[in-house]
């Protein structure tokens, strides 16, 4: 956990930037991203940190606020789970769940269906035996926002036109893991990710918990994250927890697998040779809420990232999140910045948002 | 943090001798928390909060069931509990998993001692759900044998199932020898009942050559651990002394010290009252921590461990 000062108290500033200025004004969807945009620096300084607390709470933010629900549901819902569908289409490998994990993928269908239906009671509804013949495993879905209605047979393949977990992952637009826990150790052995930052579920699918982060400089020395596997082998249900996570990514791209880099890959030269404006439009700070929630009949744990994108040149209208994401950026280490893929335009992105102040 | 549930009694009913099956529900009648199979719900008695395993099935259930052998000279927790009637209001907390079953298992067989089998009910339950293999030995004395027909009704319905009934632990340990060796590759084990029990039967599956990875044991109830021997404690933030006399817990001298330590299940099971250690040598005596972490002497679960010399420093 970070000791660091409360939200900054400055407010959003109408001033468009300087290499905005020739922009239109933000639009209504643009504004709303905004508003709920998980603006993750607590602090001018980012390390590594086992930075978990309890989810549900929201958090008030200089344009809005985030983290009231574990399951979000925001302006890109229709547009987000039809890239998935599309990405699902095209390389099926997305998706894999090991046979022992199919009570955990049912699991985590209901889980998240309850979760959707509580914080969206107007346009989700969940209704247990609606045929009222006191069959307690039969249930209904209702989405009004994607025009789904789905009774399902709690356990029964046969009732669902997909596999339960890929059925629940066109329902959220949070990317999915499930973790086995046996022989105290939590292996990967089921998920649907459509938008990894530069790794590859086909590649994990199975690993265990401490191979998947085996790669990350720093982690294993400082103990994040053998504390971070001792804490959720001890996770209990009914006691979500959630952390963020960040990076840049070029264009508003929520797919940067390992299994498309030959077409994000080029960007990262690319950028070193746009304009001021296109560098603003372009890069964005890319945040994941992701949630810890022990499943509570499985007992697997079910592991969600939810990806938010914010291009610089909006992010840069709230003053307080540009100087802070400068200062982060400028202080951030070499060996970190190479492993988040961003060490070639880090210090131009960390420029990019000093010069961006409002009264240019 | 975690909210308690206050629930209401809609059930009473005599299981078996000295053992008593009580139906909880909310005042409402609405879905209650979903459970892993094995987990216990920790409801408040009077005094003492106890933990008591679910009998019933897990997914959103409209009950909670626990089956409570009456300990006469015990804490109190189970005469509390037989005292109860349809009405009365308990406050518990959501249940916690501490005995689930493995979901890479080939098989599961399932051994049970007496008020054992308590556990081993909702195991059964999703064993039924998700088609398990599933082996039930189920050792009680005349009289005692709870939930005889429902552990029947559960395992007829699974292909393959079967369930043994055995008069005693001598029957169970005689029995026990050739069900460890016959066990297809990949079977995990399961076992709750009296302590002297659990450790016979993980003694021979070690003997049979089970990797302990394969071996699980729920250790509630009926054993009350000795008293220990007094030893007193150096809470360096306050530079002050407390003593923990003989039969009481550390977090009992805390508590009477006015140093609160967060507690749930007081079994050494949540993991809740885990206090770090600076100086002398805990005499661990919980199921939470783990062997390298009690090789490390760094910290101490509050509610059962104790010291092994005269004093213990804590940085409380």
């Amino acid at each position: 956990m970070t000791t660091a000062p409360a939200t900054p108290t400055s407010t959003r500033t109408s001033t468009p930037t300087s290499a905005a200025s020739a922009e239109a004004a933000l639009t209504p969807h643009q504004d709303a991203l905004i508003a709920g945009f998980p603006f993750p620096f607590v602090a001018d300084r980012y390390r590594y940190s086992t930075n978990v607390e309890p989810a549900g709470t929201s958090v008030p933010t200089p344009a809005g606020q985030w983290g009231a629900a574990v399951v979000e549901v925001d302006v890109e819902y229709r547009a987000e789970l039809a890239e998935r569908a599309a990405i699902l289409r095209r390389d099926p490998g997305r998706h894999a769940v090991l046979p022992h994990m199919h009570a955990a993928a049912w699991d985590t269908l209901l889980t998240l269906l309850r979760e959707l239906a509580a914080a969206h009671p107007d346009r989700m509804r969940l209704t247990r035996d609606p045929a009222g013949t006191g069959a307690r495993d039969g249930w209904r879905w209702e989405n009004d926002l994607l025009g789904v209605v789905q009774e399902f047979t709690y356990g029964d393949d046969t009732t669902l036109p997909t596999e339960p977990l890929a059925w629940i992952a066109g329902q959220v637009q949070e990317d999915i893991v499930l973790l086995d826990q046996r022989n105290d150790s939590l292996w990967g052995d089921a998920g649907v990710v459509t938008f990894a930052a530069d790794w590859s579920f086909g590649f994990d699918v199975g690993m265990s918990f401490l191979e998947i982060h085996g790669p990350v400089p720093r982690l294993r020395e400082m103990g994040v994250i053998t504390r971070a596997h001792e804490f959720l082998k001890r996770l209990q249900p009914h006691q979500p927890y959630r952390r963020t996570n960040w990076t840049l990514t070029i264009g508003r791209r929520l797919d940067v697998s390992t299994e498309l880099y030959p077409e994000w890959g080029p960007d990262r030269a690319m950028i070193a040779d746009v304009d001021d404006a296109t560098f603003g439009r372009l890069v964005h700070l890319r945040v994941e809420v992701q949630h810890l929630i022990r499943l509570p009949e499985s007992a697997a744990i079910c592991f969600l990232i939810r990806t938010y994108l914010l291009p610089l040149e909006q992010l840069a209208t709230v003053d307080a999140w540009r100087l802070r994401t400068a200062a982060v950026l400028e202080d951030l280490p070499e060996d970190m910045a190479d492993y988040k893929g961003i060490i070639k335009y880090r210090d131009r992105a960390a420029a990019w948002l000093r010069a961006a102040g409002p009264g240019r | 943090m975690i909210a308690t549930l206050k629930l209401v009694v809609t059930a009473v009913e005599d299981a078996a001798r000295d053992i008593r099956t009580v139906t909880l529900a909310t005042p409402d009648g609405g879905e209650l928390p979903s459970f892993v199979p094995g987990s216990h719900l920790v409801v408040e008695c009077e005094g003492p909060a106890n933990a008591y395993s679910l009998v019933s099935d897990g997914v959103l259930p409209e009950h909670y069931r626990i089956s409570v052998l009456r300990v006469p000279d015990g804490a109190g927790g189970s005469r509390w509990i037989h005292d109860l009637g349809v009405g009365d209001t308990v406050s518990a907390l959501p249940p916690r998993s501490a005995f689930a079953p493995v979901a890479t298992a080939t098989k599961h067989l399932l051994i049970a001692g007496g008020i054992g089998v308590t556990p081993m009910l909702s195991h059964l339950h999703a064993a039924r759900r998700w088609g398990r293999r599933v082996q039930l030995l189920y050792a009680f004395r005349d009289g005692y044998g709870a939930h005889v027909a429902d552990v029947e009704e559960l395992v007829a319905a699974l292909p393959g199932g079967c369930v043994e009934l055995l008069s005693d632990r001598a029957a169970l340990l005689g029995r026990l020898g050739e069900v460890l060796g016959t066990q297809p590759l990949g079977t995990h084990l399961y076992v709750c009942g009296p302590g002297a029990m659990i450790d016979a039967v993980l003694a021979a599956a070690q003997a049979g050559g089970w990797p302990a990875s394969r071996l699980h044991a729920e250790r509630f109830g009926v054993d009350a651990l000795d008293p220990g021997e007094p030893f007193s404690v150096t809470l360096t933030g306050s530079g002050s002394t407390v003593d923990v006399p003989s039969g009481v817990s550390l977090l009992d001298a805390l508590d009477g010290a006015g140093v609160a330590v967060p507690r749930l299940c007081r079994q050494g099971v949540c993991g809740e009252c885990r206090i770090p250690v600076t100086a002398g040598t805990p005499l661990h005596r919980d199921l939470f921590l783990t062997d390298e972490e009690r090789r490390a002497g760094d910290a101490v679960m509050a509610c059962v461990s104790r010291s092994l010399g005269p004093t213990l420093e804590v940085p409380l």
